[in-house]
């Protein structure tokens, strides 16, 4: 798919200068933007570089505290979502926000119904529009069904037809992917070229690097809150934005070290639940790392939950050691040495608005107690201890969670899950959302703690981080593994090819 | 200690425990202010009514305020969490009425209350299987409760009433311990307070009820069994309002059905009064007594003054939405200062 | 998931008639029809008689209006504890009215009641509304005190039925075409707020705030002004509620409209008005208020002392949230199964 080159003339979008300041902190400092129409911009950068801040400011969110924002060569100044929409800007955030008990229909147009007489909603002819919106998209979807229950990709495109609807001239849509499988990928990317073609100008924000380079025309590079760079994608190349992005040299980001593979620890053997996976059995033994691969969707979270205890299956058997661990109870799981890095860092990892100490503590609150008692002093230390292990930045032991960085946030659910000593440690998605930074000094750990005997369970859905970390590649397809890969014979396209076709007989 | 990320070993960062000095996180908190608002009422009511500083006021404040105290130690547990229970009064009835049928029907007092309690209990388990078993909404299932359970009691006994209670147990609800002002039934109550202080405040099923409060998915996540967590709360509220309305009937000498209708409302206004938030995971129990006594101290100075009940209705009904608003107000601030990380839940 | 985009109009109508058949609405007018049909089949007195016909038209026209402006409130996922409060402040202020400004023309003592209720409604929203407090804390406290005023106001007093006019006292008897004044005014009320809830932006946007209030922030939608205007509604409809206690029981005193708040949630949630707001309708909640009526009045006949009339209404309201949310898990099953069939 060629990227065409950007139209000249005033750009759609731009902002100069912008700072944004909240308190003490500051997130923006010398933030630019450019977006040309009939073009889609990529904008990339670490966690705490600033994307989300510039994000709400184009949405009306937020206002600038300096700086200038001009959309189509006039100054603009939104002090509400509604202003931004109306002058036709549209956001589309990772996770859409419907309204579950409405008709798709509704959604589209709530607010801006049309109406008959005595304002009288027209029912009719919103459909007949809601009709028209899908079939430009080249989609089909009920528009009469509640959109409780549609799928993230058919809620992005409900998203996308609002904003058409709006005839919106800038479409800024934030981390899209990071939930769409393949196939639902290519419309989603399909749907934006032909959007581009129609002259709007897109934004287009990820971490993932060959969906930038697939889709995208131009680029630029944000890095604490400040403009680094924009350049075309055709003249640079993913080494040199990440340099940009991190600001100093990024060598191996991927060092598992080796180490002796001992006995079988977990063992799980014909796990099913019915609809979400299917007779899934696999082994992991000590020192070894074990990667799920898989597309999104594919029931890999499913299963790691089911194994831990927090999703309930049919049949099916998990062993820890050759003790059986009971379905659903995750604290008896935890007893037996299992512990779950969970996939939804902000909503299942941690409770963001507990402290750093009492996070940090949760796992291993029984044994500090004495007589029973849990006192604060105890906590404290422990957090301390397992903070300082994991490099955790926090200025205090009370601070908020919810205040730290993605990566930082990792690290404390990391150091949760390590602080209960586990013989098995499974990671959802250990690296979503950090920064290059901390991304290493994940792995790093990783492959310290595979080095120290742990046998670990890594679900990722990034090639590269299962084709360096991995001693065995699991590839799960549709709820069932379809192949298991040596790490001598795991390639990107081996990898894929399972996880996209029926089984492959090894 | 190993840093295991660099695998040397680290020097230990160092993190401050807390961010504020000890006695701002004592007296800058929600309940510091019920505190400062009880301590000013005493204080002015002591200096401005007549007869107020006696230990007579007391003892009827005290014996009239028992029944809230009791209900309001598990109810902050509940809220807390991020539930609520408002059929606490009509369980409350309920035993008050088993308490005096079957009293009346020969049963010796003992035994009639522990059936009582059991009752209690068991109407706690079946709010608790609604809303843990079958996944129902506790404001719905409670609302549901309080007529169930009231309509239980009013037919059960009818527009009739229950009085014929021995002295002794009658006089044991009333009397005071030695020549204090302090009745006897404070100590129950002492010692209740100090088993759920202990438990909410330092063991680690207190720890996962504020957790759960929080978030109840990662809580579950780490191990935290919340339904059963929730289900032992619901218990807990209807066995301690067991126990109040015994002591209301044997207080007052009278099984009714109609026993302590909207109490419900008094104890969760002075439990929200006292600093729990309604949101769920924050709370402390000191502040929650301090709520209480507030209102107490409140109407029983109010009384003496010769202002009439329904004042001090207005009053508690204006203080709750003061304290509710200036939390909303505080958090506000708050937010705007802090940096936003990513967007707060909102509930 | 597929749609054809041309449809006949035959399998759209099918369509609508199922999920006619399947409303909430539909099974509780059900639920009505067969209790009233069961109880005058062992009492023909029940409902032939003058006075049974009317009564059960009429009494639950009182706690219909209230149900209503309840349902409005609770599908943007809000609550309002205060409507019985309300409701006895201005029945009191009916009869105040009446007494001290003799000669009122009727219909201004109606307004007055709506106004009064709405500003009552108003603090309500606007305390809501403003400082983000839960509505449930909110009118909890101001149930406190607006009985607490009502009590103060009334002092030892009491409204009787010989302090107001003749006139306005038949109308809370008195039948057009068989068909009570008030049923009639509670029912206008009903289609008004059905039509505006089904059909004008305003009403939609409602359901949209009950539905996802963060989602509706981001939509731009202004939720201040809707939530504002929901608690009017139900506080003026309190209003009109207590001036129609007035007409119709003559005698106020200082607990008029107790316990009125918690059978009109009752009312709406076996009306089907989900108590996380986003779905349900008044006209659902209005059935809910006449079934609670009929049925306390229809226990007795049945054999049941009216003793026991809380406990089925308990029962009911129960019942009603556990038939939604086996319901709502039957239909999210169905919606996934349907997805991933595709």
């Amino acid at each position: 798919m060629t990227n065409t080159a950007p139209t000249p003339g005033a750009p759609a979008l731009e902002l100069r200068t912008i700072s944004k300041a909240f308190g003490a902190v500051v997130a923006l400092a010398n933030a630019s933007l450019t977006l040309q129409r009939g073009s889609i911009h990529a904008l990339v950068g670490e966690n705490g570089a600033g994307k989300s801040t510039i994000v709400k400011i184009i949405a009306g969110l937020y206002q600038r505290d300096t700086g200038d924002f001009d959309l189509d060569g006039e100054s603009v100044n939104f002090t509400s979502t509604a202003q931004s929409k109306a002058a036709g800007i549209a956001v589309i955030y990772q996770e859409p926000t419907l309204f579950p008990d409405l008709s798709v229909t509704e959604n589209i147009f709530m607010g801006r119904q049309p109406t008959l007489s005595l304002g009288r909603i027209d029912r009719k002819t919103m459909r007949q529009q809601a009709l028209g919106l899908f079939a430009r998209l080249g989609v089909r979807i009920d528009p009469d069904r509640p959109t409780q229950g549609l799928s993230i990709a058919d809620q992005q495109i409900i998203e996308i037809a609002k904003a058409i609807s709006l005839d919106a001239t800038v479409l800024v849509m934030d981390e899209p992917t990071a939930a769409l499988s393949g196939v639902e990928v290519d419309r989603l990317f399909a749907v934006a070229r032909s959007l581009r073609d129609e002259g709007r100008a897109l934004l287009f924000i990820s971490h993932r690097f060959d969906e930038v380079f697939d889709l995208c025309d131009t680029v630029t590079v944000m890095r604490d809150g400040e403009y680094i760079d924009t350049s075309a994608i055709a003249d640079t190349t993913v080494e040199q934005i990440v340099r940009r992005m991190v600001g100093r040299d990024v060598t191996t980001l991927f060092p598992k070290e080796d180490a002796t593979i001992g006995a079988e620890v977990l063992r799980v053997d014909g796990l099913t639940e019915a609809g979400v996976f299917h007779d899934v059995s696999f082994g992991v033994r000590s020192g070894e790392i074990v990667a799920l691969a898989g597309l999104v969707g594919a029931g890999r979270s499913e299963i790691a939950r089911a194994v831990f205890g927090v999703d309930p299956y049919s049949s099916g058997t998990v062993t820890i050691g050759g003790a059986r661990v009971p379905k659903r109870n995750p604290a008896a799981a935890m007893r037996l040495g299992l512990a779950l890095v969970p996939e939804d860092r902000r909503k299942q990892g941690l409770v963001l608005e507990s402290s750093v100490a009492r996070n940090t503590t949760m796992a291993i609150r029984r044994s500090l107690t004495r007589f029973g008692l849990l006192f604060s002093p105890a906590e404290n230390r422990a957090a301390r201890e397992w903070a300082s292990r994991l490099e955790v930045k926090a200025s205090t032991l009370d601070t908020e969670v919810g205040t730290l960085s993605g990566g930082n946030q990792q690290k404390v659910v990391l150091a949760k899950w390590l602080a209960t000593n586990p013989k098995v440690l499974i990671v959802d998605e250990p690296t979503r959302g950090i920064d290059v930074g901390t991304k290493a000094e994940v792995h790093r750990l990783l492959s310290r703690l595979a080095g120290q005997g742990m046998a670990i369970l890594m679900i990722s859905s990034e090639l590269p981080e299962v084709l360096g970390m991995a001693d065995r590649v699991l590839v799960v397809r549709e709820g069932r593994i379809t192949a298991e890969i040596d790490r001598a014979d795991a390639t990107a396209e081996s990898v894929m090819f399972a996880a996209t076709h029926e089984e492959v007989v090894a | 200690m190993t840093d295991l990320i660099s695998g040397g070993t680290a020097t230990p960062r160092v993190y401050k425990d807390y961010a504020r000095p000890l006695w701002q996180r004592v007296l800058l908190t929600r309940e510091g202010a019920v505190y400062a608002a009880l301590i000013l009422v005493i204080v002015v009511a002591t200096l401005s009514v007549r007869n107020f500083g006696s230990p007579i006021t007391m003892t009827y404040l005290l014996l009239d305020v028992t029944p809230i105290l009791l209900i309001a130690l598990p109810m902050t547990l509940v809220i807390i969490t991020g539930e609520i229970d408002l059929s606490v009064a009509s369980v409350v009835g309920l035993s008050s009425v088993v308490l005096g049928t079957l009293h009346q029907g020969g049963l010796p007092i003992e035994a009639a209350a522990l059936v009582a309690i059991v009752v209690g209990a068991l109407a706690g388990a079946f709010n608790g299987f609604l809303i843990t078993v079958v996944g129902l909404p506790s404001l719905a299932v409670t609302i549901g409760t309080l007529a169930l359970y009231r309509g239980l009691a009013v037919g059960l006994l009818g527009t009739t009433a229950v009085t014929d209670f021995t002295e002794f147990w009658t006089d044991l609800a009333k009397s005071k311990i030695g020549s204090t002002g302090v009745p006897t039934v404070m100590i129950l109550f002492v010692l209740l307070l100090i088993v759920f202080a202990i438990v909410l405040h330092f063991t680690p099923f207190g720890r996962g009820i504020f957790a759960i409060g929080l978030s109840a998915e990662a809580a579950k996540f780490s191990g935290v069994h919340v339904e059963r967590t929730k289900f032992i709360l619901f218990v807990l509220t209807g066995t301690i309002s067991a126990l109040a309305g015994i002591y209301y009937t044997l207080r007052f000498g009278s099984a009714r059905g109609d026993n302590a209708t909207g109490l419900e409302l008094s104890v969760i206004a002075a439990v929200l009064l006292g600093g729990v938030s309604i949101f769920g995971g924050r709370g402390a129990l000191h502040g929650v007594i301090a709520g209480v006594l507030l209102i107490g101290v409140l109407g029983s100075a109010l009384r003496l003054a010769n202002v009439t009940s329904d004042v001090i209705n207005i009053i508690t009904g204006v203080l709750l939405v003061a304290s509710v608003v200036s939390t909303s107000v505080l958090n506000w601030v708050r937010a705007k200062r802090t940096r936003p990380g990513e967007p707060r839940k909102t509930r | 998931m597929s749609v054809a985009t041309a449809e006949t109009t035959g399998s759209r109508v099918t369509a609508a008639l199922g999920s006619f058949v399947k409303a909430r609405e539909t099974g509780i007018l059900l639920a009505l029809a067969i209790i009233v049909v069961v109880t005058t089949a062992k009492n023909p007195n029940f409902l032939f008689s003058n006075d049974g016909f009317r009564d059960l038209l009429l009494t639950p026209s009182i706690l219909l209006l209230v149900a209503v402006g309840q349902a409005i409130v609770i599908i943007t996922r809000n609550v309002d504890l205060s409507v019985g409060s309300v409701l006895g402040l201005t029945a009191y202020l009916t009869g105040r009215l009446f007494i001290d400004i003799p000669g009122i023309p009727i219909i201004a003592v109606f307004v007055a009641g709506l106004v009064f209720g709405g500003l009552l409604g108003l603090i309500n929203g606007a305390l809501v509304a403003f400082a983000k407090v839960p509505a449930l804390v909110i009118t909890l406290g101001t149930l406190y005190a607006y009985r607490g005023i009502n009590v103060l106001w009334t002092g030892s007093d009491r409204i009787n039925a010989s302090d107001m006019p003749k006139p306005f006292l038949a109308l809370g008897t008195q039948s057009i075409l068989f068909i009570p004044v008030l049923t009639i005014i509670a029912v206008v009320v009903l289609i008004a707020a059905g039509w505006y809830m089904r059909n004008l932006r305003g009403g939609r946007e409602l359901y949209a705030i009950g539905s996802d209030p963060d989602a509706a922030n981001l939509y731009g939608l202004n939720v201040t002004r809707r939530v504002l205007v929901a608690f009017v509604v139900s506080g003026a409809l309190a209003g009109l509620a207590g001036v129609l206690y007035a007409a119709r029981y003559g005698t106020v005193n200082s607990q008029a409209g107790s316990g009125f708040e918690l059978e009109a949630v009752g009312a709406a949630v076996i009306g089907g008005v989900a108590i996380f707001g986003g779905s349900g309708t008044v006209w659902g909640a209005a059935i809910g208020a006449y079934l609670l009526f009929t049925i306390n009045r229809a226990l007795p006949i049945l054999g049941v002392q009216d003793f026991w009339q809380r406990a089925v209404v308990g029962v009911l309201i129960i019942g009603a949230i556990v038939l939604d949310r086996l319901l709502a898990l039957r239909q999210s099953r169905k919606l996934v199964e349907a997805r991933d069939t595709e």
